[in-house]
């Protein structure tokens, strides 16, 4: 378009010159395929991991599920203790974290005097921002020896007579590592019930508040009851995210695969295996071995995330952000 | 009453670890934080000294080629899903969603078969790849979020002045929402600045400076775990150095983020 | 509904009041043709068989309760409606003889012709009040700066804008008060030298003062632009305005002087509506 275009008069002056035309749809066909990029993403992750994992799934087929020996010199690989490690570990997580969450973001959202919520908000939300290897570093040479000084042994005086909570204290363990996954997804549970609480409607409290309730009632009643399927979301998501920690599990876990009742033993994770043995691998199945170890990881922790998108995304109300 | 006594002890749990970690940061890396700790190379196994400078270098630079990535793909993205609506946007976004909480350590595995394995080798590219691959979903969102915002008013002005729809989202919709989507680039950078677990497999670690972007390359998160899980207390002193460095450089990234934009938001009210 | 073609006995010999390249249009020939013009959004239909002609060089006023759909008869002149999904429409709208909605036609080329000033005055937030007024000629291609220098003036002074800004020019254009920020975007439209102007509800949002100095423009205007302009404020219709059209759910009830249809409307709806009985 040149300027002496720009004021044409008489018939032929509403005729196309195709240029702007031309450049609007090869916007819209680059930022559609950039967009569309998060289908390649998906598609590559899996294809990568389920060709790397092709051989050794050949090889073990369901054995290597329930198998629980990892032995890489006889290359037997069986990922039962990792899968039970994974599992125990972010229960453990989940039960510390969950209450502790969700009555905070309640504190935030109902309880708390108003000067304090915006800070308060943003400090939780920077301990989401805390890296995992720091997270890791602070819990081996400070969380682990307190732990392993004061509270291990109280908890072993009291309720010893439990197998989970027989046999020796290293400090590190199956325990620490809830401990520490707990720690890190605190934050995001945190965020997403707040936003979650933040959106049950005014009206639903009123009404509560004029029936004569009183303000934990009100909570109880009007907030929490009606928020439960967005909380659950939450939960779940926090689930997803615990399933998948490594690097801070990896320090403080114990890394030795076995199945024992006592939460104080060490432990492994399928995570933290592969981290600590990937550059490690020798051989090509023990390779193939460790991918299959990733797709069984990338299999339960997308399949916790479509879940708990689901969730909150039907529940979702006006204020829900998507959380990163 | 004691409902609120309770939460407020569960607030200041969820709390404490954020204010220890950063306590003992301090108490235990000051110290360490000399200029030869910013400049110098690790010095050999049992030796003391040294420093982490060319993790520091390293880590800027895989962030520089991540962001080359990342970037583009990302905003162009969140153009995408902010601008022209479809039945797709929902699948988009919901795939972007459940990208974002894929294990990070997947990722690394992806890119090793993707590009060390057919280099036959560790390098820079292969780390920045992958945390540029991570940071893809993170900017489409924040940018989808930011466009979002802008009154529809600017769009139907620049349309009815005979502006083409690119140009309108390019030179006026994207210019008016720069400090946004910047945000966003910004929030990403710290997210994956911290990832350690793609980064093993990848850009795998140096002990020397950069030579050429096909080698393995330096990292801090990496150097922080190699010198936490040894049995050096010298290298464990450097090791909260490094912890410090980088969580600075988080928090740093994060707080001044969240200050610029509810500045922006008070501003427009 | 059927609407009389009313020319324009139109208030100044304005062909010789032209402004810079302005087309010597006789004052008889109507500016916009509109023929059976029906519009859909999905399976609602919001205008129904409109027909009318809009003089040129005069200002012809909309009226009509909430929902008439005089927004969007408005919209239908620039191609503005089809932004919202599912838009369709049926019949024929010409501008000055020229199809606008024809096979090859494109919208951004109608709508440089065709301009149009909002409600809600809407100055790029990230642009200087110069950067502004010529951000519809620089997106298209012009660049030489002494083109844009001069139409930057022309076009504020038409806006009666310049004498307030002339010393600012590169002050954010979000600095502005309302009302000239109001004229700001008239100057915008402007500067890109449309034939018609469109101008809906444009000082809906403005004080009385700031509202007066818009009219007082409107007015100045009207010697070398064809204006159409959305009014809820019958009032103001009357003070300005040469022909009124006044539309109900959809349909063009009567189209008329202005005059005639405040004081003497053929039609039993107009004047319940212009005398306040409903609406």
């Amino acid at each position: 378009m040149t300027s002496t275009q720009l004021n044409p008069t008489g018939p032929a002056s509403l005729a196309t010159t195709g240029g702007a035309h031309f450049g609007d749809r090869a916007f819209k066909g680059l930022t559609l395929f950039m967009a569309l990029s998060v289908f390649v993403l998906i598609g590559l992750i899996g294809w990568k991991l389920a060709h790397g994992a092709a051989p050794a799934i050949r090889h073990f087929g369901w054995h290597f599920l329930i198998g629980m020996e990892w032995d890489p010199v006889e290359e037997n690989f069986g990922a039962l203790p990792f899968i039970f490690g994974t599992l125990v570990s972010s229960a453990i997580a989940l039960l510390i974290a969950v209450p502790l969450s969700i009555a905070t973001a309640v504190y935030l959202t109902e309880l708390a005097p108003r000067w304090l919520r915006q800070p308060l908000t943003m400090f939780i939300e920077l301990l989401a921002a805390v890296p995992s290897v720091i997270l890791g570093l602070w819990g081996i040479f400070v969380m682990i020896p307190w732990l392993r000084d004061y509270p291990y042994p109280w908890i072993q005086k009291t309720l010893g007579f439990l197998p989970l909570f027989k046999g020796p204290i290293y400090g590190y363990g199956m325990l620490t590592g809830g401990i520490i996954i707990a720690v890190m997804i605190i934050p995001i549970i945190t965020s997403v019930s707040r936003e979650i609480l933040r959106s049950v409607p005014g009206l639903q409290r009123e009404a509560a508040y004029a029936l004569g309730a009183t303000r934990w009632e009100v909570t109880r009643i009007a907030v929490l009851s009606y928020a439960k399927k967005g909380l659950f979301g939450a939960v779940i998501l926090g689930l997803g995210r615990a399933l998948g920690e490594t690097m801070a599990v990896t320090m403080v876990i114990g890394n030795i695969p076995q199945i024992v009742p006592s939460l104080f033993a060490p432990a492994d994770t399928l995570a933290s295996t592969i981290a600590n043995q990937f550059t490690e691998a020798t051989s090509d199945l023990y390779l193939s071995s460790l991918f299959e170890v990733g797709l069984v990881l990338l299999g339960v922790t997308v399949l916790v995330n479509i879940f708990a998108q689901l969730l909150l995304k039907t529940f979702a109300g006006p204020g829900v952000k998507p959380q990163h | 009453m004691l409902m609120q006594a309770l939460a407020c002890v569960c607030a200041i749990l969820v709390v404490m670890p954020l204010v220890l970690v950063f306590y003992h940061l301090v108490k235990s890396g000051i110290g360490s934080l000399n200029w030869d700790f910013f400049t110098q190379l690790p010095k050999p196994v049992g030796e003391t000294g040294g420093g982490m400078g060319n993790a520091i270098v390293g880590t800027f630079i895989l962030l520089g080629l991540a962001a080359c990535i990342g970037v583009p793909v990302g905003v162009l993205g969140g153009v995408y899903l902010s601008e022209y609506g479809s039945r797709l946007n929902w699948w988009i976004r919901f795939a972007a969603d459940i990208i974002n909480g894929v294990p990070s350590i997947t990722w690394g595995m992806v890119v090793y078969a993707l590009v060390v394995l057919p280099m036959k080798g560790f390098s820079a590219w292969a780390g920045g790849l992958v945390l540029g691959l991570m940071m893809i979903p993170l900017i489409m969102r924040t940018t989808e979020e930011v466009l979002q915002l802008i009154p529809g008013g600017y769009r139907e002005a620049a349309l009815a002045l005979g502006i083409s729809k690119w140009r309108m989202c390019v030179q006026i919709i994207i210019r008016t929402a720069l400090k946004g989507i910047l945000t966003g680039v910004l929030l990403a950078v710290a997210r994956v600045a911290g990832e350690t677990a793609p980064l093993m497999f990848t850009a795998f670690g140096n002990s020397y400076w950069l030579n050429k972007l096909n080698e393995p390359i330096a990292a801090l998160p990496l150097q922080i775990f190699e010198y936490a899980k040894s049995p050096y207390d010298d290298w464990h002193r450097q090791a909260w150095a490094g912890a410090l460095v980088l969580l600075s450089l988080v928090l740093l990234i994060n707080v001044s983020v969240r200050v610029l934009t509810r500045d922006r938001f008070r501003k427009s009210q | 509904m059927t609407s009389d073609e009313k020319k324009t006995p139109s208030a100044a010999s304005s062909a010789i009041a032209a402004g810079p390249g302005k087309p010597k249009t006789p004052a008889a020939t109507p500016a916009l043709t509109v023929r059976g013009l029906c519009i859909f959004f999905g399976a609602n239909q919001v205008l129904k068989n409109v027909s009318l002609d809009i003089g040129a060089r005069a200002v012809t006023a909309i009226i009509g309760p909430s929902g008439c759909g005089k927004s969007t008869f408005l919209r239908s002149l620039n191609r503005m409606h089809e932004l919202v999904p599912e838009a369709r429409m049926t019949g024929e709208i010409r501008l000055f003889g020229d199809d606008i909605y024809g096979r090859k036609v494109e919208p951004v080329i109608v709508r440089r012709r065709v301009g149009m000033v909002f409600q809600k005055s809407n100055p790029f937030p990230t642009m200087s009040i110069a950067d502004n007024v010529t951000v519809g000629l620089r997106l298209n291609g012009i660049r030489d700066k002494k083109i844009l220098a001069e139409r930057t003036e022309k076009s504020l002074q038409m806006a009666a804008l310049w004498d307030e800004v002339k010393n600012r020019l590169s002050a954010p254009a979000i600095s502005l008060s309302g009302g000239q920020q109001q004229r700001l975007c008239i100057a915008r439209a402007l500067a890109v030298q449309p034939e018609v102007l469109l101008m809906d509800e444009p000082a809906s949002a403005l004080d009385p003062l700031a509202t007066a100095k818009i009219e007082e423009l409107i007015l100045e205007l009207k010697r070398d632009y064809t204006i159409v302009i959305v009014t809820h404020n019958m009032q103001q219709a009357a003070r300005i305005s040469d022909h009124t059209a006044f539309f109900y759910l959809g349909e063009l009830v009567e189209f008329d002087t202005t005059t005639k249809i405040f004081t003497n409307p053929a039609k039993k709806q107009t004047e319940d509506y212009v005398t306040g009985r409903f609406g």
